[in-house]
């Protein structure tokens, strides 16, 4: 019993599972690889190794998404072929598959290799593995060169001296590679390779590599070693920082590519943890400016994403801030990109809590006041959106006035998208503006909301409405809320007449029995004659919901007669829904209906259609 | 504002009469009403730099003495050295003028005169041009750029670069001009950077480059392998990396040309070019923007070099689309290109790979794709060819033929597919009667295949849950014997 032993050969000749891996269809050939451990097992261990892999090692021509799939299985064949003493068998058809052109397989299959090279014994490793390595290392076309830069970093720890010192010498000549393609990989794998390798070597070898690469004719191979460069930073002792890295680094910051001054700005959290604190003031802070007012848009919008500077010394963080970075800051709010405006919106509200409340009420809400007056909605919605951090700070009582026009502006904004986030941010607002301010000024803008003409801005109109009623209460929404909705009923368009119901919905819970009872409920059943089936159809669902607020006399004297009429409407989705009520409340003896396909499936697609209907 | 003509329209007007004078009012127009939204790297950059100095007018190059006029010409080739930040429209306005008229005085002097490429002039050439087109070109400002559907961003600096241009063509199509002096200033990082430029969004500045490469391709041998690598390189990066290269379709035309001049016997990088590149450039997303500068080279490496035809159609088979009707359509229509030149003897080589392919398109849902593949039909040469093997293509067409004229959903394509079993069944009546008998028989046995087939995988998947629960129960084994052996222990010792 066991793997060993599983297959048997007269059921499952090898013959026939290949042909399966050879159908023509490429559906089913790749249904096939998928499930290329069933086959194996099959098989049994011994003739996955002497007659499986040497099959699909020769017939690696395939569809490149076949090829992905196996790429990905042989990552965890181990066991399938025996075990670790074993799992060489795997690297010749994955060796071939690092090869292919196709990057997605490529990285796959070097994926699985990183993955098995640890299931290697040491031996194995130098034996099987590391040969291979060289291998692809010196192939003649650039797919298997980019594939070896990273196995490098997987067997490097586990091999002898000699072998160590052979890896190095492969690494250094990829990185000045003739193609640009592995001079890329080779950049991205540099602060990996960094890591497993010994200090003294990270100094004499990774350094110049470093170096070289980070001043590449090609922008794509820099912006790759500035990520190394963080790598690196991390490996060395402070005193040798100055020295090897950040000259290097200090040029990147300026390159005359964009896209390597943007790695930067976007690596600048990493960069300065990097380097620590003593750098970061002397030499990142300046760069850091320089990023900040930056030619290009894209550079200053991942510049701006870092100004709150987490990683700056505790002791001179706010001085650094208020000196160096503010100037800049203010600068950014009136910036001509609104991408860049944007981003500092989400982040400067942060800034806040480092400044504490005097400088937050100097320099700071000058310029949310003016961000939040910003001719793009997605700047004034990303200051509202971090309200609270200025809320800890300084209350918001001192924003109110002037958060006040921006909100109303925000909440009439052309897209309802817009709308719908301003939306959710409102039980949030009325929380901290208290009931008084509430319904002087917002609770007509809540109101408005519920005969919006886009159904997603009436629903969450809704739910609004029912977070509020939960933050002031069931006798604030009897006095403001429920009068508005209940008037609702009597409107001519049928779609806020569900809005009503809608909103019943929601609030039945929380307004309580008394106020469920006494004022929705009457409303609810007169709607139950109304003339559009939608409205119609909506009371039943709309009864199911309440039902479990109401007491037991009012569902039987006031509800049960109603859903029982209903029951037997014209319309068949009315029926239907009537039903479901009156069965998903376990109230009455369920009439004996029978439930065909077709008719509940016609009821589903009316019930979208419903929804998806707008005026 | 006046919008008249539809994007795509306008644009094809351009390149047209581009082509002819190579000045367009209408495009330069264009630039100065769009100038509101659109950036350059190079100038936005040069804010923050002081600015420009002002330049004045030099005298007339056509009123200096002849001894004076070599000085001038240098003066003015430093004078256009100065750069103008055009993201600015109200500065310097009188200094971009006279750079203006100066260049385009420029580009007449070289055009008209003889005698003035004198050797001196080719560093300081060399460096104007360098200084006015080198440039990080600056990020999109559209991150969706869709090229088939948004406008490209035009370079605000065009009044001046075009000129540049201009003025650089000029100088390499002058009758005096040297390569062997020019080699040392146009070297391969000038071309490098050069081959960076074609990723503009501005389609006047490529048409320029492009044209650029083209004289630089002929005139400097020694360049011309380094040229042929980096659009490799580009294209490499293209297909396998980032997707996104604006200039794809230009360096493909260039690369037509190239082709066309090859020697024979190809050499085995050219081959490895065909293989490795031109025909997984097939799979990119943006295909529809290039498709027939691509077709055209790989049909000329076909016609160059007959015995490559199977390995092009295969490889074209292997990256045949999978979802996309429109790519589908375009494959379809460079296959038919490539059917047009086939040899009859590469016919054989790929008729039964290749017909399968086209079984299916016949039959697909598409109608476009349906359509095009049974327009081959209409093709009297193919029909030749389909003629003369009709015993093997009849059997691997019939059966979705068959099926499709009774299922197809689209009239015109029943109607194209009776017209065809009309055709197939005239070239061969006897194999198509057969055929037509033995269809029942055929589905039926591919349906007890298909059930074989499942038949296999339950068993199959049968075998693995038995094997998972006996890999469990060997752990409870050892487990009970791992007890067994220690409660032994125990015992033995007392």
């Amino acid at each position: 019993m066991g793997t060993g032993t599983g297959g048997d050969d007269s059921l499952y000749p090898i013959a026939v599972l290949i042909d399966e891996l050879r159908n023509e269809d490429v559906q089913l050939r790749l249904n096939s690889i998928k499930k290329l451990s069933t086959i194996a097992l099959a098989l049994g261990v011994e003739r996955t190794r002497t007659e499986l892999l040497p099959f699909l090692t020769d017939t690696i021509y395939d569809e490149d998404e076949v090829l992905l799939a196996l790429a990905e299985q042989l990552g965890s064949f181990t066991v399938l072929v025996g075990g670790p003493e074993f799992v060489h068998c795997l690297l010749p058809p994955l060796e071939s598959l690092a090869t292919v052109e196709e990057t997605v397989v490529r990285d796959k299959a070097v994926e699985s290799l990183r993955k098995i090279s640890q299931e290697h014994s040491p031996v194995d490793l130098e034996v099987h593995f590391v040969p291979l390595v060289k291998r692809l290392a010196s192939g003649d076309w650039f797919t298997s060169r980019t594939s070896a830069c990273g196995l490098f970093g997987v067997c490097y720890p586990r091999v002898s001296s000699t072998v160590k010192a052979e890896i190095r010498q492969h690494f250094r000549t990829l990185c000045s590679d003739d193609t640009p393609m592995v001079r890329r990989a080779a950049s991205s794998k540099l602060g990996e390779f960094a890591k497993v390798l010994e200090l003294d070597y990270v100094k004499s070898d990774i350094i110049p590599l470093f170096t070289a690469l980070a001043s590449d004719e090609q922008d794509s191979v820099r912006l790759l070693a500035v990520e190394a460069g963080v790598s690196i930073a991390a490996l060395l002792p402070q005193e040798d920082l100055e020295d090897l890295v950040m000259p290097t680094l200090r040029q990147a910051a300026e390159d005359k590519s964009w896209r390597v001054r943007y790695m930067v700005a976007d690596k600048f959290s990493e960069l300065q943890k990097a380097v620590g604190p003593e750098i970061t003031k002397n030499d990142l802070v300046p760069a850091f400016q320089n990023l900040l007012k930056d030619c290009e848009a894209e550079v200053r919008t991942a510049a701006a994403n870092k100004v709150k500077g987490e990683v700056l010394p505790e002791d001179s963080r706010e001085t650094i801030i208020m000196t160096h970075i503010l100037p800049c800051v203010k600068e950014l709010v009136s910036d001509t990109n609104q991408h860049v405006k944007s981003a500092l919106a989400s982040v400067i509200m942060g800034l806040s809590t480092i400044l504490g409340k005097d400088n937050t009420v100097e320099h700071l809400l000058p310029l949310f006041l003016v961000q939040l007056k910003d001719e793009y909605p997605e700047v004034r919605l990303n200051i509202i959106s971090n309200l609270d951090c200025v809320n800890e700070v300084i209350g918001i009582r001192q924003l109110s006035q002037s958060l006040l026009p921006a909100i109303v502006e925000l909440a009439e904004d052309a897209k309802w998208r817009v709308r719908l986030a301003i939306i959710e941010y409102m039980p949030l607002l009325a929380g901290q503006l208290g009931v008084e301010f509430f319904d002087e000024k917002l609770n007509s803008l809540c109101m408005a909301w519920l005969i919006d003409h886009v159904y997603a801005i009436r629903e969450a109109a809704t739910c609004n409405l029912m977070k509020l009623v939960e933050k002031f209460g069931a006798e604030w929404a009897q006095n403001t809320i429920v009068p508005k909705v209940l008037g609702m009923a009597n409107d001519s368009n049928y779609l806020h007449r569900m809005t009503t119901l809608f909103c019943i919905n929601a609030l039945s819970e929380v307004c309580g029995q008394e106020i469920t009872t006494k004022h929705m409920l009457p409303v609810v059943l007169k709607m139950s004659t109304d003339q559009v089936a939608n409205v119609r159809f909506n009371v039943a669902r709309c009864l199911q919901k309440i039902g479990p607020v109401l007491d037991s006399s009012a569902l039987q004297a006031e509800v049960k007669p109603v859903l029982e009429k209903l029951a037997t409407d014209q319309d068949m989705d009315v029926k239907y829904f009537a039903l479901e009520a009156i069965s998903g409340m376990y109230l009455f003896n369920l009439p004996t209906y029978i439930f065909s396909e077709t008719f509940s499936f016609s009821s589903i697609l009316f019930f979208f259609f419903s929804f998806s209907l707008s005026p | 504002r006046v919008v008249s003509s539809p994007p795509a329209l306008e644009m094809s007007a351009i390149s047209a009469s581009e082509k002819v004078d190579g000045f367009t009012r209408k495009s330069v127009r264009k630039a100065q009403r769009q100038r509101g939204c659109q950036g350059s790297s190079q100038f936005a950059a040069s804010s923050s730099r002081p600015a420009a100095p002002e330049i004045s007018a030099l005298p007339q190059l056509k009123d200096a003495s002849s001894t004076e006029q070599h000085e001038l010409f240098m003066q003015k080739l430093q004078q256009c050295c100065v750069m103008f930040d055009f993201y600015d429209t109200v500065t310097d306005l009188k200094s971009k003028e006279t750079k203006r008229a100066t260049l385009s005085e420029l580009v007449d002097y070289v055009s008209t005169n003889r005698g003035v490429l004198v050797e001196p002039v080719y560093p300081e050439i060399t460096t104007m041009v360098s200084t006015n087109i080198f440039r990080t070109l600056p990020p999109s400002e559209n991150p969706d750029f869709d090229p088939e559907e948004d406008e490209p961003t035009l370079e605000a600096s065009w009044p001046h670069m075009q000129l540049v241009y201009e003025f650089f063509l000029r100088f390499l199509e002058n009758p005096d001009f040297q390569p062997s002096t020019a080699k040392r200033y146009i070297d391969q990082k000038f071309v490098l950077q050069l081959l960076e430029l074609f990723d503009t969004e501005d389609p006047r500045e490529r048409e320029f480059i492009k044209t650029v490469l083209h004289r630089i391709y002929g005139k400097f041998l020694g360049l011309r392998a380094f040229v042929r690598k980096q659009i490799n390189n580009i294209f490499l990066r293209y297909i396998y990396e980032t997707e996104h290269f604006n200039g794809v379709a230009e360096l493909l035309e260039i690369l037509g040309s190239i082709i066309n001049g090859f020697a024979l016997p190809l050499k085995a990088e050219h081959k490895q070019f065909l293989m490795k590149i031109l025909i997984p450039m097939h799979t990119a997303k943006g295909l529809a923007l290039f498709h027939a500068q691509l077709a055209y080279c790989v049909v000329q490496f076909i016609e160059k070099d007959p015995t490559l035809t199977e390995v092009v159609v295969r490889g074209l088979l292997k990256f045949w689309p999978k979802t996309c009707s429109q790519k589908e359509v375009m494959f379809l229509g460079e296959i038919e290109e490539i059917l047009d030149v086939i040899e009859p003897t590469q016919f054989k080589k790929i008729q039964e790979p290749l017909f399968k392919q086209i079984s299916k398109c016949v039959s697909s849902p598409h109608f476009q794709v349906a359509e095009r593949a049974l327009y081959y039909w209409n093709n009297e040469y193919i029909l030749s060819l389909i003629e003369e093997n009709n015993a093997k293509i009849l059997p691997i067409m019939f059966g979705n033929l068959y099926r499709i004229s009774k299922e197809h959903w689209n009239p015109t394509i029943v109607a194209l597919v009776y017209n065809v079993l009309k055709t197939l069944m005239e070239m061969n009546s006897k194999l198509f009667d057969e055929l037509t008998a033995s269809y029942k028989c055929d589905r039926q046995r591919e349906k007890k295949k298909e059930q074989e087939r499942e038949e296999l995988w339950r068993k199959l998947d049968e075998l693995r849950l038995q094997e998972t629960s006996a890999i469990q129960n060997n752990r409870h084994e050892i487990q009970f014997t791992a007890e067994t052996l220690s409660f032994t222990r125990v015992t033995s010792v007392p």
